[in-house]
């Protein structure tokens, strides 16, 4: 009964928005070429968002699960405060770390020349600070079922540590990694709050889906809803996949493992 | 649902009796961002007048605000910063609207004008940052207008989704320059200049009260629309920054 209601509580607004959606608009919204630059520029950086998170954020779990060092919590904290901030929050904390008068910021502009607001490169930092965590604590997960004996045995073989989470770790949670990076990928692409406050608005650089689809309600609200519908079921469909597909089997393969050549197959 | 939706109906009572027995009202005010500061102080200089009444302010852009009145959110009186807007009502509006108070727009740079930016030709600079508010909000329209009229073409590094984002992407020095409210610009006080936009190449935005036909309360929002007319509520829109 109370599941109901809170299965209900979830689709009723589902409902309402589909209810209102001008069907009969919806190729002339998608076909626009604003929405044909959001959609591309949306796409482009969270797929490289997901990416960084992946090859900065994978090493990271691999630390918090395995290595012993004090201040581990505070530092799994940190790393995933980003889940639970407001969004805005973030993107105003990047704003004056990584913004032209910012502490690092200036350095960066000084030295290098890089300035990220109002760049693309803007929109993917501000998508990596918020999706990240996602596939941070995915991971882990994944690495602390993964039975420890596996990698000791590999590094009494004489394997590097670098060889042993290459060839025994990496393989064995691959399921993790890939949900963690699809989850990190969906967030990344819903972004709103950071990058808009971070990166600006500007059609075909900073203007992602979620940012058209906020300025279309103040135009256009039929447009919006379009949008809207769009980035839903991108989401839906992704979130579906990853349940079916990947953490299915992430379970058994975490919880059983049965030797490396057993779970990469 | 239908529980939870009674409960929250009897949170949030429209009308409820006062401590002194007479009917304390609500009204809701539906108005354009750049008034925030002004109508706050209205509102209480309002409230000793009419102890009965409560003013419950929502301000965002206008064509969000006739957005969310479309939708069905209960407002009494509509102040936006285009009258255009009142046309964007589906259930439209009682009477005509009243013309309450006017802005124009200026250059906002960042404070002490360190690019020497004097007129809005100057925005075309290369290598100069300059943001707007995006052609969907008022400001953004009136700012495209001004530049059109001027004959300067300028890049853009950002449409802003409100004309407080302008403002605060050159108070940080984010960007060098943005075109926004003279009224917004005063309200920075130190922390920006502003650069005035000549009479000529300026728009004058018109503020316009209006009776919802909606409305709950009519007489009582057709009253608080008239003390927007009053000498009193023109004098503080006027230390603001107002035109009236």
């Amino acid at each position: 009964m109370l599941a109901g209601i809170a299965v209900l509580f979830f689709a009723l607004p589902l409902l309402g928005l589909l209810w209102r959606v001008p069907w009969s608009r919806t190729w002339d919204v998608l076909s626009s070429r604003s929405v044909g630059r959001a959609l591309q520029l949306s796409i482009t950086t969270s797929l490289i968002a997901a990416l960084v998170s992946m090859v900065f954020g994978v090493p990271l779990a691999w630390m918090l699960a395995r290595v012993g060092f004090p201040g581990r919590s505070v530092v799994r904290a940190l790393s995933t405060l980003s889940m639970v901030l407001p969004a805005v929050v973030g993107g105003v904390a990047l704003f004056f770390s990584f913004g032209r008068r910012g502490l690092f910021g200036q350095y960066l502009d000084e030295w290098f020349g890089i300035r990220l607001p109002f760049t693309s490169a803007g929109v993917v930092v501000a998508q990596v600070f918020v999706a990240m965590p996602f596939l941070v604590l995915s991971v882990e997960s994944s690495i602390r079922q993964l039975d420890v004996r596996l990698e000791e045995a590999a590094r009494t073989l004489g394997g590097s540590r670098w060889y042993v989470f290459w060839r025994i770790t990496l393989p064995a949670i691959r399921p993790g990694v890939v949900a963690g990076a699809v989850l990190a990928w969906s967030r990344a692409l819903g972004e709103f709050g950071a990058t808009i406050t971070f990166a600006g608005n500007l059609p075909g650089r900073t203007q992602t889906m979620p940012l058209a689809t906020y300025l279309a309600l103040e135009s256009d609200p039929e447009a919006a809803l379009v949008l809207s519908v769009v980035l839903i079921a991108v989401s839906f469909a992704v979130l579906l996949g990853l349940r079916d597909r990947w953490l299915g089997q992430a379970r058994p393969a975490g919880a059983a493992p049965q030797g490396p050549a057993a779970v990469t197959t | 649902m239908g529980l939870g939706a009674l409960a929250l109906a009897a949170l949030l009572p429209a009308c409820s009796a006062g401590r002194d027995g007479t009917d304390q009202v609500t009204l809701d005010v539906f108005a354009a961002a750049s008034l925030t500061d002004a109508l706050w102080e209205i509102g209480g200089a309002y409230r000793e007048a009419h102890p009965e009444v409560t003013l419950r302010f929502n301000f965002a852009s206008s064509s969000s605000l006739a957005t969310q009145v479309n939708e069905g959110a209960p407002a009494d009186v509509f102040v936006p910063a285009d009258a255009d807007v009142i046309d964007l009502l589906d259930a439209g509006i009682t009477g005509d609207p009243v013309v309450v108070a006017t802005n124009r727009l200026e250059i906002i740079v960042e404070s002490g004008n360190p690019q020497g930016i004097a007129t809005l030709a100057d925005l075309a600079r290369p290598g100069l940052d300059v943001v707007l508010a995006a052609p969907e909000v008022p400001v953004g329209a009136y700012a495209r207008e001004v530049l059109a009229r001027a004959g300067v073409r300028v890049s853009p590094r950002s449409l802003e989704s409100n004309v407080k984002a302008v403002v605060t992407k050159v108070v940080l020095g984010e960007a060098d320059a943005g075109i926004v409210y003279s009224t917004d610009v005063l309200a920075v006080g130190e922390r920006g200049t502003g650069i005035p936009i000549p009479s000529e190449q300026n728009v004058v935005a018109v503020y316009s009260a209006a009776v919802l036909r909606d409305a709950a309360h009519a007489a009582q929002a057709a009253d608080f629309v008239r003390f927007l007319k009053s000498e009193r509520a023109r004098a503080i829109l006027e230390r603001y920054g107002f035109g009236t």
